[in-house]
């Protein structure tokens, strides 16, 4: 049995954001975070290693300093590290992300008893879509959003929760699983980890080592091959400061009237 | 030579910045008021290894270093001084006399539980009527039996009021000067009878730390405590308060860091007559003096931990570390205590607390003027 997380580096939001001309973030000239829904499912697969005692890898799809994450997740406990990484990856949408990191999966070995984990989206792109399409990629059951995960055998019990609600589903195991951060507190670094974690096995799978795997399609990997088009990305123009009136009284509703008129909001 | 910090040591220094930016900050305060220490925080930081930094992974610490010890206790004192003693001194007091003197008995049985963050260790050296001099002690152990039979009492024993191992000094032989008769035992403090610790000593600053007298009334010891050769003590103590200077010096950089970090985000909120008061040039000039000094303080104190990381005699450069970041510290914190003006005087605001907690730092593990002593002795003037 093995936990396997998959986690993004997301653009840290207090830096600035960079963009390249073919209107792709700019990831290597900006400071970056652990996408913070991808700490909870590291926490997720370490509260399962922590009862179980089963092994958990941490996979991304990244470039090469991507690996300080990885390190950075291996002080915090889990035990192994692979980083899909390769020119011909960069600038994939999330079709061609799930199409490589399901391809990579493959490679490491999904075995009957594992459990992949996600989190629920990134910061950045926010679609949500990377963590189900792996499983579909690689026919596997999941459920999203987990708010509660608990493992009977092969049987995994998970509280989806959604806006109104929450819905209880099993499935079994291997399986897929994206995590909500109500879902745990996640453990900080330990310094007993830090001093273990450059010692740790990280692997670099690159286009060779993926590129025999079924599941690859050089035609559909990268940014030539994504179906999804960006137009162009920008930072918006920040807004001004706003204004507060204080008082239910005549006076400031007129006053609130004359601003709004003046705006040829209302007449 | 560079100055870069290795991976292991950036990704630890990452740790104690967000840990006590989380942690510690939202507590400073309150620890600071009641004078009590909070003992979910401690726990806390046992659980990730705080209190084992540059020990061995083979009797149960991090296996990291001395320098990676001073960036834990820079980043936790940036946010509160009495974190920082309370680390130092089980730390860089405790834990070395028993790594370096230690059987490998006595390492299993007593430096294991303290560096794998189970439990706490304390130092006990100084006595009423011993401080810099170290002749006035007057705590005695004397053999009978299978024991040694400890009377005497011990003042400002830091981490006293919640620790469980105390490495304690007393005088095993009377005939000779004290530098010469003294050994070092290891006692159980909750659990030996015959030992009473005090309520905390009301103070000035480091309000949190647990500083207390610890008496000893016909303690009895088990000769397998003794720690080192019987008469040896004196070596075993000059040792520690070596290697303690470190860990002062480095609190002293968090504390002066810390009073920095905080005047930065005041001078740009603050205006007067116009202007941020950031906008003055007396403002930016007082700070770039500060930051100078403060990193000028750090790299002495990378420098010694670097020099005791590479077993080099390094008791000049942590007495200069310590002499130069403790002044550092003290200077920095009133300063910037003056920057936010009547604000700063304010115990709302934390440049005060940090200016009460700087003070300790030129008086305890050797004043400066002790520092002193020890670096004039290295440069052969007499």
């Amino acid at each position: 049995m093995k936990i396997v997380v998959c986690v993004k580096q997301v653009p840290d939001t207090s830096g600035k954001v960079a963009v390249k001309p073919d209107g792709t973030l700019d990831r290597a000239s900006m400071l970056t975070i652990i996408n913070p829904d991808d700490v909870n499912a590291v926490e997720a697969a370490l509260a399962l290693k922590d009862e179980y005692g089963c092994k958990t890898v941490v996979v991304t799809m990244g470039p090469p300093p991507a690996e300080k994450m990885l390190r950075t997740i291996m002080a915090m406990g889990i035990d192994e590290g692979i980083l899909i990484s390769g020119r011909e990856f960069g600038g994939s949408d999330t079709y061609a992300t799930s199409q490589i990191i399901a391809a990579g999966l493959v490679h490491l070995g999904i075995d009957d008893d594992d459990i992949i984990i996600c989190g629920r989206q990134a910061i950045d792109g926010d679609t949500a879509q990377v963590g189900p399409q792996i499983a579909e990629k690689l026919g596997i059951p999941q459920i999203s959003y987990a708010g509660d995960i608990k493992k009977d055998g092969n049987t995994i019990t998970v509280k989806r929760m959604l806006e109104d609600g929450y819905m209880m589903i099993q499935m079994k195991t291997p399986c897929l699983i994206t995590c909500v951060k109500e879902l745990n507190q996640p453990r900080y670094m330990s310094t007993y980890g830090i001093f273990e974690a450059y010692q740790k096995p990280l692997t670099v799978y690159d286009y060779n080592t993926l590129k025999d795997e079924p599941l690859i399609d050089p035609e559909t990997i990268g940014l030539q091959g994504s179906p999804t088009n960006i137009l162009v990305s920008f930072t918006p123009p920040l807004k001004g400061a706003g204004t507060i009136l204080e008082g239910a009284d005549m006076n400031t509703c007129k006053t609130l009237a004359k601003i709004l008129d003046d705006k040829h909001i209302i007449r | 030579m560079d100055f870069k910090l290795t991976k292991e040591q950036e990704l630890a220094q990452e740790l104690f910045r967000s840990f006590a930016e989380t942690e510690i900050k939202p507590l400073a305060h309150d620890m600071d008021e009641s004078e009590v220490y909070d003992m979910e925080l401690l726990q806390k930081m046992q659980r990730y290894g705080f209190f084992g930094i540059p020990y061995a992974k083979e009797y149960g610490g991090a296996g990291g270093d001395v320098l990676t010890y001073t960036l834990c206790m820079e980043e936790v004192s940036k946010q509160d001084g009495s974190t920082g003693i309370t680390i130092s001194v089980h730390t860089s007091l405790c834990c070395s006399c028993i790594n370096e003197f230690g059987t490998e008995e006595q390492k299993q049985k007593f430096l294991r539980p303290l560096v794998d963050g189970s439990k706490i260790g304390c130092f006990g050296l100084t006595e009423p009527n011993a401080g810099s001099d170290v002749q006035g002690a007057q705590t005695v152990a004397v053999e009978e039996d299978d024991c040694y039979v400890i009377n005497g009492s011990k003042v400002f024993t830091t981490n006293s009021g919640f620790a469980d191992t105390c490495v304690v000094f007393a005088i095993t032989d009377r005939s000779v000067p004290v530098s010469k008769g003294l050994s070092a035992f290891i006692v159980d403090l909750k659990e030996m009878p015959g030992i009473t610790v005090s309520d905390n000593i009301k103070r000035m600053g480091i309000r949190a730390a647990q500083n207390c007298i610890v008496t000893y009334d016909e303690v009895r010891v088990p000769k397998d405590r003794l720690l080192g050769q019987k008469n040896k003590g004196f070596k075993i103590a000059m040792m520690a308060l070596n290697g303690g200077r470190i860990g002062i010096a480095a609190q002293s950089v968090g504390l002066a860091q810390g009073a920095i970090n905080e005047a930065k985000v005041y001078v740009k909120q603050r205006t007067q007559f116009g202007r941020p008061i950031g906008a003055f040039q007396n403002t930016q000039f007082k700070l770039a003096e500060y930051q100078t000094k403060v990193d000028a303080a750090r790299l002495l104190t990378w420098r010694a931990a670097i020099a005791k990381d590479n077993h080099e005699d390094y008791s000049d450069l942590a007495a200069m570390a310590k002499l130069f970041a403790s002044e550092t510290a003290n200077e920095v914190t009133r300063g910037c205590v003056q920057l936010l003006g009547g604000y700063g005087y304010c115990r709302e605001y934390p440049v005060e607390r940090m200016m009460r907690d700087a003070k300790i730092t030129e008086i305890y593990e050797g004043t400066s003027e002790v520092m002193k002593m020890v670096i004039s002795g290295k440069m052969d003037l007499k």
